[in-house]
């Protein structure tokens, strides 16, 4: 008994996720499966079709419609790690956040979520000055014949393109009865995901972006009062909060910091105690499976490329001599394998070390969330989304404790991950750091 | 599939790349000027007393027992001072008494050698007197046996008699 009562906040935040999930995925409205019936003719004809050569307007896509009793639990999971433009909190109750919008063909659009009157699965029921909300993120119809202003939109429809090699998701929507095409926005992977830039900049508030405004504070607020406690009773033992706070900050200092850097580690403390607390901060945060938590950030490999790149600018300034030597030319080694080994390596290994330190919080963080969801997603998947009472209660059995694990086991990785970001960031600026002692290699 | 396309997560979005630089450097730098530095020092501030009192404690500990010693050897040097004092003072006393006992015995000695010089003195003043006196007497009783005899013959002697015996009494 007393046991169980120890996990009693995870089976709550465990049933809280479900009933959010749920929510969310809610079963597709009637009217929506009569569509259906009218869209595979055309749509099939388009399939078979040549897309590249077609105009976006003969085939309009597919609707997005879940057939009865179908559930794709990755789809689920990848929309729900992502980032949106409004933050979901229960039925079709969406929070507006900032839009700032920039194409270059229009100039800056700016304004709020609410102006897309997003409604059911996040899809703007409005479009504005050609952005259209499908699925929580903006989208923008390319065309420039579509309607300026405020214009009631159809759902959105979508079809898979391969362009370049790459399968892309294509999204469609109606306006004044005419389909056009919407793009996604830009993003820098050169087309290697399946991005790339596109005929917009999206550089909104985010979920992602007020989530990490929201942590920070929270952040900020906490250790104001304990930094203030620790200046104000000065000479008296501490107590309470700043107890909480000062053993992580020694515990960085003696345990990370000074171990790795050396005696100059006191110019890096606020770096790795922010980075650190800012990490963890938004693991943390994302573990909670509502409002104001369950956003992917520290999944988002935009945010751990930011932190990545610090850490790398950090040990690029710090470098002494002796560093370069031993990266570009190192000692006691045969010029012939330096030249054609060890140095190419060498100048690799530079530039692996913020690469693996960005992909490592990124995917160990995503996996996190995504098995999570996947779990929770065995619910439905038993219950045939919703058909089977009998499925989803058999399906509830065995994913609650399955996700009670996860969540377990995902409040040790968003201590772990946020320890070892810390941790390498540290190690590597010592590498930098590092003054020739007398042994050579 | 449509799983990599949508996997938007793995796509760095300018959006969020540059939001999250201007956050979290805004982060760094409030938290290290208003959290980090003050939290830095205090703790470091707390660590230095709390050295610098043990050692103050280890201090005073180790000058206690160090007065302690220097007690013990005080106390030791003056008892072996007083031992000396009170050595000292009995050889003094018996000295004194020697001393005096030699002054006292020298003191008597010269009394008492005086003293004979003036009982002789005494005794020589006494016999001149003595022999002037019985000179004169003898005079004296010439003087008057002569006066008597042209008197009478026993009268005479029984003067004489009386004369001698008044000498005597002398």
């Amino acid at each position: 008994m007393a046991g169980i009562r120890k996990y009693w906040i995870a089976l709550i935040f465990t049933g809280l996720g479900v009933v959010a999930f749920a929510q969310h995925d809610k079963h597709p409205q009637p009217q929506q499966s009569s569509e259906q019936h009218e869209a595979p003719a055309n749509a099939e004809n388009s399939h078979d079709a040549d897309h590249s050569t077609e105009a976006p307007h003969v085939g309009c896509g597919h609707p997005i419609v879940e057939k009865e009793g179908e559930f794709n639990a990755g789809e689920t999971a990848v929309h729900h790690i992502a980032d949106a433009n409004a933050i979901h909190v229960v039925g079709d109750f969406y929070i507006p956040l900032p839009c700032f919008l920039y194409a270059p063909a229009q100039g800056w659009t700016i304004t709020t979520t609410s102006a897309f009157h997003p409604h059911h699965h996040g899809n703007g029921a409005v479009a504005k000055d050609g952005y259209v909300l499908v699925h929580g993120s903006i989208q923008r119809a390319q065309d420039p014949s579509f309607p300026k202003g405020e214009v009631p939109v159809s759902e959105p429809t979508h079809e898979e393109r391969t362009v370049n090699g790459k399968k892309k998701d294509i999204y469609f929507v109606m306006a004044e009865g005419k389909c056009y095409e919407l793009d996604k926005k830009t993003t820098f992977d050169g087309g290697l995901m399946g991005g790339g830039v596109t005929s917009y900049y999206d550089y909104s508030i985010t979920r992602n972006v007020f989530t990490m405004l929201l942590t920070c504070l929270l952040l900020f607020f906490v250790f104001r009062r304990a930094a203030n406690a620790a200046t104000r009773t000065h000479g008296f033992a501490p107590k309470g909060l700043q107890n909480f706070i000062e053993p992580f900050y020694t515990f960085i200092r003696d345990d990370v910091a000074k171990p790795s850097i050396g005696p100059k580690y006191e110019k890096y403390m606020p770096y790795l105690m922010s980075a650190f607390f800012f990490i963890l901060g938004l693991n943390l945060i994302g573990q909670i499976p509502f409002f104001p938590g369950s956003a992917n950030v520290t999944g988002n490999i935009s945010v751990t490329i930011v932190l990545a790149l610090l850490t790398f600018i950090l040990m690029m300034a710090s470098t002494k001599k002796y560093f370069w030597e031993h990266t570009l030319w190192m000692p006691g080694v045969p010029a012939a394998l330096k030249i054609l080994i060890l140095t190419p390596v060498e100048i690799l290994g530079l530039f692996l070390k913020p690469f693996t330190l960005l992909l490592r919080l990124f995917a160990n963080i995503t996996a996190g969330h995504i098995v999570i969801m996947c779990f929770v997603g065995l619910i439905f998947i038993f219950g045939k989304a919703g058909t089977s009472v009998g499925g989803s209660v058999a399906g509830a059995a065995a994913a609650i404790p399955l996700s009670l694990f996860m969540m377990t086991l995902e409040l040790l990785v968003a201590f772990l991950q946020a320890f070892i970001f810390t941790m390498l960031s540290a190690t590597y600026i010592g590498m930098a750091l590092e003054e020739p002692h007398g042994d050579h290699h | 599939m449509i799983f990599l396309a949508d996997f938007s997560v793995i796509k760095p979005e300018p959006g969020l790349l540059i939001w999250t630089t201007i956050i979290f450097g805004l982060f760094w730098y409030l938290m290290s000027k208003f959290a980090f530095k003050p939290i830095g020092n205090a703790l470091k501030q707390r660590e230095l007393d709390i050295q610098t009192s043990l050692d103050e404690a280890k201090r005073a500990r180790e000058e206690m027992s160090h007065l302690i010693a220097q007690n013990e050897i005080l106390l030791a040097q003056a008892r072996e001072e007083r031992s000396a004092i009170l050595k000292e003072a009995k050889e003094a006393k018996e000295e004194i008494i020697a001393d005096a006992k030699e002054r006292a015995a020298a003191e008597y000695k010269r009394k008492v050698e005086s003293a004979i010089q003036d009982i002789e003195n005494q005794k020589q003043a006494a016999l001149v007197a003595l022999k002037n006196q019985s000179g004169q007497m003898a005079v004296e009783i010439a003087e008057k046996l002569l006066r008597r005899e042209l008197a009478n013959k026993p009268e005479q002697e029984a003067y004489a008699k009386s004369l001698a015996e008044s000498i005597n009494l002398n």
